[in-house]
């Protein structure tokens, strides 16, 4: 399947609930179709959405950007958002940011989708 | 490890988003050589990048055809550190003067310039001869990173 971007390796279905496996370097040079992707995700309608960074090794402030705008489409549709598998570097970013508090973030997807 | 040089690292970029990756590759090495420990590689990384970025957006207007120079130096004075000069040749704006974004709104962009104060040690934004603008950013090595042998 095409997810339109080089940064998504897979998106898995556990149920209803999409897992996102998001891979590479987040930055200026992937972060805008990075971001296209996840939103074009949000017409399929998962009733919780799961995008796992265990894969992404740097994120830079375009790639929590994208993020964020996912999290404000997201909550407009009363859908659940969590980031799981933050390697330290990218949980860095979110702290730095204090968007750690804003995102739902957990160490495993069994937690995510619980 | 540590190493002794006075002899800066150069490199020049075009203001294309996929060679920042390169800057971030030669940053990583030489934060290694330094001395610095992983959480503050990861901070001056994100750092420069971020800086890298504004020059990209901002005194390019996302022009991906344009120059920009990156040197990385040694400190030598007290326990060592980085020096950071990012020279582009772009709309000169007086980045000193932009503010941080208040972090409890939660929207996206914004961050760049709140990450950078908040890792580095100093930042310097001087107009560049010849118009555009040259960035010049610090780290000091902490004392037990100095005394670290990695």
């Amino acid at each position: 399947m095409n997810y339109d971007s080089q940064s998504i390796k897979a998106v898995r279905w556990v149920e209803k609930s999409a897992v996102v496996d998001v891979q590479g370097d987040i930055d200026l040079h992937r972060s805008s179709e990075f971001q296209a992707a996840l939103l074009k995700l949000l017409d399929k309608k998962p009733t919780k959405l799961v995008i796992n960074l265990a894969g992404v090794a740097y994120m830079d402030s375009s790639g929590v950007a994208s993020l964020v705008k996912l999290l404000s489409r997201a909550r407009k549709m009363g859908l659940p958002l969590s980031l799981v598998g933050l390697v330290d570097r990218v949980r860095s970013v979110f702290e730095i940011t204090r968007l750690d508090s804003v995102f739902s973030i957990f160490d495993t997807e069994e937690e995510a989708l619980a | 490890m540590n190493f002794e040089t006075d002899k800066p690292v150069k490199i020049t970029i075009f203001s294309m988003p996929i060679q920042l990756q390169i800057v971030r590759a030669a940053l990583e090495k030489m934060c290694q050589m330094i001395g610095f420990d992983d959480d503050t590689t990861g901070g001056i990384i994100l750092s420069v990048d971020e800086a890298l970025t504004n020059i990209i957006r901002h005194a390019y207007d996302g022009s991906d055809d344009k120059l920009i120079e990156v040197e990385l130096a040694q400190l030598s004075e007290n326990d060592g550190g980085l020096k950071i000069c990012l020279r582009d040749y772009g709309k000169y704006v007086d980045r000193s003067k932009i503010k941080p974004r208040d972090l409890a709104d939660v929207r996206p962009g914004g961050l760049g310039v709140h990450i950078m104060k908040e890792y580095m040690d100093s930042l310097d934004y001087q107009p560049g001869d010849g118009g555009g603008t040259l960035l010049t950013m610090t780290k000091k090595l902490q004392k037990q990173e100095a005394g670290s042998d990695q």
